[in-house]
């Protein structure tokens, strides 16, 4: 009963193996992230796998830096969002009343406008490092989160086992964490996996427009940009990560649909 | 039966079903899928006109024979083995154009809850007469006959009742219509899958009543399936009483309610036998409600008004009525979820405050609740032993290996003994989810336990056992309930005082001996004559008799 189903096995061998070379850029990269080692777009080689980029980087060594760089403010960000937001959801449908107004209508208006556009105008104004990236982004993705969050802890909220907890004189912590919350469990993780993905492409797109990652660091987004003219000279280097993005964004929902199924057992595990 | 009597030819009982073996697959995660055989072998004859009781505890298989009439398996439930004949043919063999023509025309179907059964969005009249136009019946004619069959039903303004939509009608008036339905294209043959189970008492006599002479009326025969063999009693010429897909005992309706001969049986007919002798009502009172008035939020009527009983210490106060009598509410009352508008609680000789908030730890842990649905009132994701220990730990500080003891003694007192202390509430069957919240209620160590209609979703013999170890409790560590319920048949078995309510007020309050002794109030009366009774003849007694229309009718 143990037994991995292969497109969860597929999943988790990609994911580890995009997350490895991010924990290990320093010892896998086989140059320095922002090292000149040749001409540019050179095609590969042995000695430059997947070719160099625009000013002569070894390509293969800034995809890895960058997947450092892309996973890291995407993991950040994606549990800075789920932390935030399903808390004050929880609350929001806990509490009722004033507070479930002022937070809901407060999200609403933060949803009203674009997070794209949202992002840009607070990006520009405010310096762009790593922290402030990875706070821009978590709090406009919190809204999502809270959403769902909110949705599903209503229905939960009214159920019996929720009223006799309150009658036992519970705390809200208890009641949202220990009541609520492994019941939630199940819709949250299944949007885990996508808004992680969301966080790759929007942090790869604020780097691409040059509001995100600054040069000289790399990242996805901003490897596309750097190579982006190399296209019209038919060089794909731009296209690389492109693959890269697409490829984690698979195995990661593969992944969490797997972590779905086993989470949606009511008992334990241990079969129907 | 069909061994007694002679195989006769096949055109004079309408129904006959041989041999027949009904198996599900079971797809139990991590392990290969495995059939599960839930029907072995029934065979059963109907004759035109009759009506076939079949009675069974949930999971003994009766739904899914009544369906096999229509060569119907619900939820991927497969009819492998054995002959279906309906009017002379094995319908197992006729196909799907064979089974459209059998289905709706030959064949109806009425179904537990009405309620869910019928199309909101579209009024009656379209659903009841929507299979009769396609047999081929012309509008007017089959308009006629509805209202014709609402008329026999007993439904009021049967002219114009097909034109509301199914909220604008109460739920026994739903059922019935759903009966209307079921006879419209004049069928030879209905199934009646518990069609009163979810009404009131109160309602389901007028309910029952209405079906029994729209049969006779119409001349169907009819599979009657339920759970309650005293309801099965008034209207049925046969009964078959059947568990765990198996017969276990057949034949007319007098024999098996009068002299049974299987022990299965007997326990069936015998169940509601528990002899409470009330007790004296001298002790002081453990809560006292005077003069509450309580209304929701938003609306502009009072659900309780100016209501006044007590309960003695260690006794049993039982709070009936039928549903929107304002008996739970009185209990969200009682517990501080709904603060009380007027009047005042005083318990354990503390005055309670209104809301929840304003309550002390040890009021909080001496009033406990139990809920009606065991189900949703336990986290799914909590085991039995998480679920029992938290108000150990909350209240009392209990910690390791002191917790699992006396989680294991609670266990050991509701009777469920050693391996469940790690299960989850979905590993555990209806009547040991009951328990498993008793202990819970157990384990605060509470003066009182309200408890909501705590039986009525168990099967009879289940809930006996729960109301036996109730009374066991309360005899071993004195402490009192306040025992919602809507059944009498409970009333009478466990209850030391009654308070009867009727649309938010009290209508009759004292010991059990006053309160069931005549002379009755109209709804007092009304209700104890609805308690379904164990005889033949009694339906047709009690209409006779009776001095008031139920309020849902």
């Amino acid at each position: 009963m143990r037994r991995i189903p292969l497109a969860a096995l597929l999943g988790l061998i990609f994911t580890g193996a995009y997350f490895a070379a991010a924990l290990f850029a320093p010892l896998i990269a086989p140059y320095g992230m922002a090292e000149v080692v040749g001409d540019s777009w050179e095609p590969s080689s042995a000695s430059h796998w997947l070719g160099t980029d625009s000013i002569g980087r070894d390509l293969l060594s800034r995809m890895i830096w960058g997947g450092r760089t892309t996973i890291f403010v995407a993991v950040c960000a994606t549990l800075l969002s789920f932390g935030l937001g399903s808390t004050l959801g929880f609350f929001a449908a806990v509490k009722g009343g004033w507070v479930d107004q002022v937070l809901s209508r407060t999200v609403d208006l933060m949803m009203s406008i674009p997070s794209l556009i949202s992002a840009l105008v607070v990006l520009s104004v405010m310096p762009v490092t790593l922290p402030v990236l990875i706070l821009v982004m978590g709090i406009l993705d919190s809204t999502r989160v809270y959403r769902l969050a909110r949705a599903v802890a209503v229905d939960i909220a009214v159920m019996d086992y929720v009223e006799a907890a309150r009658l036992r004189g519970e705390k809200q912590a208890w009641i949202i964490f220990r009541e609520i919350l492994p019941n939630a469990l199940s819709p949250l993780v299944a949007e885990m996996g996508l808004r992680f993905i969301f966080a790759v492409l929007f942090i790869s797109t604020l780097s691409f427009l040059g509001l995100g990652v600054q040069p000289p660091m790399a990242d996805w987004g901003g490897i596309v940009k750097e190579n982006k003219e190399g296209i019209v000279y038919g060089i794909p280097a731009a296209l690389i990560p492109a693959f890269a993005i697409a490829s984690l964004a698979i195995s990661v929902n593969l992944v969490a649909d797997w972590v779905l199924n086993r989470t949606s057992s009511l008992k334990g595990g241990r079969g129907a | 039966m069909p061994e007694t009597s002679a195989p006769k030819s096949v055109s004079d009982s309408f129904l006959d079903i041989r041999n027949l073996v009904i198996e599900a697959t079971s797809y139990p995660p991590g392990e290969p899928p495995k059939d599960v055989t839930l029907v072995h072998g029934v065979s059963l004859k109907l004759e035109k006109g009759k009506v076939l009781g079949l009675i069974g505890e949930s999971g003994a298989g009766k739904s899914t024979i009544g369906l096999s009439s229509m060569a119907y398996g619900r939820g991927g439930v497969r009819i492998t083995g054995g002959e279906v004949f309906v009017n002379g043919r094995d319908i197992m063999k006729i196909g799907a154009g064979g089974l459209r023509a059998l289905r709706g025309k030959e064949v109806t179907y009425v179904a537990q809850s009405a309620a869910a059964a019928f199309n909101p969005a579209r009024p009656l009249m379209e659903q009841v007469i929507e299979t009769t136009l396609m047999g081929g019946m012309s509008r007017s004619e089959a308009e006629a006959r509805a209202v014709d069959l609402f008329r026999q039903l007993g439904l009021p303004n049967p002219e114009t009742i097909g034109q509301r939509f199914p909220h604008q009608v109460s739920g026994g008036q739903l059922q019935r219509v759903m009966t209307a339905m079921a006879l419209c294209p004049k069928p030879d043959l209905v199934v009646f899958d518990e069609p009163t189970t979810a009404l009131d008492v109160t309602t389901q006599i007028d309910v029952l009543a209405a079906i029994k002479r729209a049969i006779h009326e119409t001349g169907v025969a009819a599979l009657y399936i339920t759970h309650d063999l005293a309801v099965v009693a008034q209207v049925s010429d046969h009964i078959m009483v059947l568990r765990h897909g198996r017969m276990v005992e057949y034949g007319t309706c007098a024999q098996v309610i009068e002299t049974p001969h299987e022990a299965y049986t007997q326990a069936l007919v015998s169940v509601r036998s528990i002899d409470h002798t009330e007790k004296a009502p001298g002790a002081d009172p453990v809560l006292t409600v005077q003069g509450v008035t309580a209304r929701y939020k938003g609306t502009h009527f009072d659900v309780l008004k100016n209501v006044n009983v007590d309960l003695p210490a260690g006794q049993t106060l039982a709070v009936v009525g039928e549903s929107g009598s304002g008996k739970s509410t009185l209990a969200r009352v009682i517990t501080g979820l709904l603060p009380a508008a007027q009047g005042q609680i005083t318990f354990a000789g503390r005055r309670l405050s209104a809301d929840l908030a304003g309550r002390s730890r040890d009021d909080l842990r001496e009033l406990q609740m139990i809920y009606q649905m065991a189900d949703v009132a336990m986290n799914p994701r909590q085991t039995v032993e998480t679920i029992i220990g938290r108000p150990l730990e909350f209240y009392f500080g209990l910690k390791g290996e002191a917790k699992r003891k006396r989680v294991q003694e609670l266990l050991d007192q509701i009777e469920m003994g050693r391996g469940f202390a790690d299960r989850y509430p979905a590993e555990l069957s209806g009547g040991q989810k009951q328990r498993v919240c008793i202990a819970r209620a157990l384990a605060a160590k509470p003066r009182l336990i309200i408890c909501d209609e705590v039986t009525s979703a168990l099967d009879p013999l289940v809930a006996d056992g729960i109301l036996k170890l109730l009374l066991d409790l309360q005899a071993q560590q004195g402490v009192a309930y306040l025992f919602i319920t809507h059944d009498l048949a409970t009333v009478r078995a466990i209850a030391d005082r009654i308070a009867v309510m009727y649309k938010g007020e009290v209508r009759r309050y004292g010991p059990k001996s006053d309160v069931l002794a005549p002379p009755f109030d109209d709804y007092t009366d009304l209700l104890l004559s609805s308690v379904p009774e164990m005889r033949l003849g009694w339906l047709e007694e009690v209409l006779a008799h009776r001095r008031m229309a139920a309020a849902g009718n």
